[in-house]
């Protein structure tokens, strides 16, 4: 196929996936703590269904959109041609390695090098889907990694509600049910914050847009 | 063949909605030049959200039967996403859940469209409701159970069953009336939302006394009965383009706009349990469709039934 044809299926793709969320979720932002202006920003969220980060691409207004990238694991979406298509073209996502013994990149290093092209991120720093009772799993350390090494850009926690309801682990029918974003306000590393406050601050402030006053 | 007399009812809404966005745009301008008025923000957001959906209605008339039946399907579908996502469920009802939306929504519109009366009255009220636990409860999980499953059944009820109602209308045989049955539709809805539209004016210029405090703020008895007789005196006067006589047509609006007025309260009711404010955030200043639709849904099988009874010959 050519590049130019190849580029317009990704538009297509695009759409058409993020037509189909709306339609199973009416997702609604809540603008919490912050603005939706175009200013370059690393969303993190809670992840507990892989259809989190195209939700949250799509409750993003377009221009903000069209500079955002989803931070995926590479071992999930270079499996098949088509999960490839979509993941790097379709997504334009920063596929990272999460195996430590097999990775040729630092995937912070990655995602770095993907700011400093002018792209927003988005990413779920459990590091993997929670399906257990506990409201988040512990932060993988990468979030403060990344912070620290471009602590100019805001950190926003996004709160996804309701999603792993519209789709529970294990089901493959998706029930159409109305899901919340909860933007809030954006942190930054302190200079002489410590890896694990710095965490814990993050995942508390995620958690409390889980059900705000 | 769009009918004239529904061309006349259309352009008379399009004369009120130009009114409503003229004076909606004087308040902007004298109360809100800044966009910091919240009442007249909501009122211009209203109008605004008024002008799209007269348009949807008025190009599903003009498309005719399949245009009317496809509009509410979809209508239903939205109403339901809202309502299920505020009822109790667990992963056991996944499948319960999947069929609402994917089989009983799509087969209650078939069942309409193809004009079987026997079974379309009784789709959900008996097959749904009896097959739907089974469903739940071979998942085997029985936490909540009679509470998932009934709150799962009234948002049938509600969302698809009195919903349907409405297109149901298109279905009636009203002798001397052949070909118009779109004015019905047009009439109950226009009475219907114009009660909810005074209600809403006289509750803001005259209500004091709240009918239902611990429900809902903003339903005044100052409110109800200006705007439920200001209806009924509107869709009085228009007995002309309805198969009803002047007494008759008023019976009906009483009869619509107080069901309508109950609706709103109902809905009310399960939206302040559920700590909501709003059904949704889809239409701009009114929430969901479920805010927009309560009173049409519970007016509509009443209508159908009591026309059908006097004036139908199926």
């Amino acid at each position: 196929m050519s590049p130019v044809l190849r580029a317009f299926a990704a538009r297509v793709t695009g759409l058409a996936i993020s037509t189909f969320a709306r339609f199973m979720t009416a997702p609604r932002a809540i603008w919490l703590g912050i603005e939706p202006i175009p200013a370059q920003r690393i969303y993190f969220a809670n992840h507990s269904s892989n259809g989190d980060f195209v939700l949250l691409w799509t409750a993003l207004p377009a221009p903000l959109r069209r500079r955002t990238r989803p931070v995926a694991a590479l071992d999930y979406w270079l499996t098949s041609p088509l999960r490839s298509f979509i993941g790097r073209e379709v997504f334009n996502a920063v596929l990272i390695d999460r195996r430590p013994e097999a990775r040729a990149e630092d995937p912070v290093a990655q995602m770095v090098a993907a700011l400093d092209q002018g792209s927003s991120l988005i990413i779920f720093p459990e590091g993997q889907r929670n399906s257990s009772d506990a409201a988040l799993l512990p932060f993988k350390s990468g979030l403060y990694h990344l912070a620290k090494s471009r602590p100019g850009v805001d950190l926003v926690p996004v709160w996804i509600a309701n999603l792993n309801r519209v789709m529970p682990k294990g089901e493959v029918i998706p029930v159409p049910l109305i899901c919340t974003l909860t933007f809030g306000a954006p942190l930054h590393v302190e200079p002489d914050e410590t890896k694990d406050t710095f965490l814990a601050r993050a995942s508390r402030a995620l958690l409390e847009l889980k059900a705000p006053t | 063949m769009t009918p004239p007399h529904l061309l006349w009812l259309l352009a008379g809404v399009g004369t009120i909605l130009v009114l409503a966005s003229v004076i909606g745009e004087i308040l902007r301008v004298r109360l809100s030049p800044a966009g910091d008025n919240p009442v007249v923000e909501n009122l211009n957001a209203r109008i605004n959200a008024w002008w799209v959906m007269v348009i949807c209605l008025a190009l599903a008339f003009i498309a005719g039967k399949p245009g009317v039946v496809l509009l509410f399907a979809l209508c239903s579908f939205a109403a339901l996403r809202e309502f299920l996502t505020l009822t109790t469920h667990n992963r056991a009802d996944h499948w319960s859940l999947v069929a609402c939306f994917f089989l009983i929504l799509p087969l209650q519109y078939w069942f309409l469209a193809t004009d079987w009366y026997g079974m379309y009255s009784i789709f959900i009220p008996v097959y749904a409701f009896l097959l739907l636990p089974v469903v739940s409860s071979l998942r085997g999980s029985t936490k909540d159970f009679l509470i998932r499953v009934s709150e799962t059944q009234w948002a049938l009820m509600i969302c698809i069953y009195c919903a349907s109602h409405v297109p149901a209308l298109l279905y009636l045989q009203i002798p001397g009336f052949e070909g118009r049955n779109v004015i019905l539709i047009a009439y109950l809805i226009f009475v219907v939302q114009l009660s909810d539209v005074m209600q809403y004016v006289w509750g803001k210029l005259l209500g004091r006394t709240k009918v239902a405090p611990n429900l809902s703020p903003s339903k005044t008895w100052e409110g109800l009965v200006g705007g439920t007789l200001t209806a009924t005196a509107v869709g009085t006067a228009l007995y002309w383009m309805t198969p009803f006589s002047p007494l008759e047509a008023a019976g009906m609006c009483l009869l619509i706009t107080v069901m309508g007025f109950f609706g709103g309260l109902v809905m009310s009711a399960i939206k302040r349990d559920r700590g909501i404010k709003d059904w949704g955030h889809l239409i701009a200043g009114h929430g969901g469709f479920l805010d927009r639709l309560d009173s049409v849904i519970f007016a509509a099988p009443i209508f159908f039934h009591v026309t059908r009874w006097v004036w139908s010959t199926t």
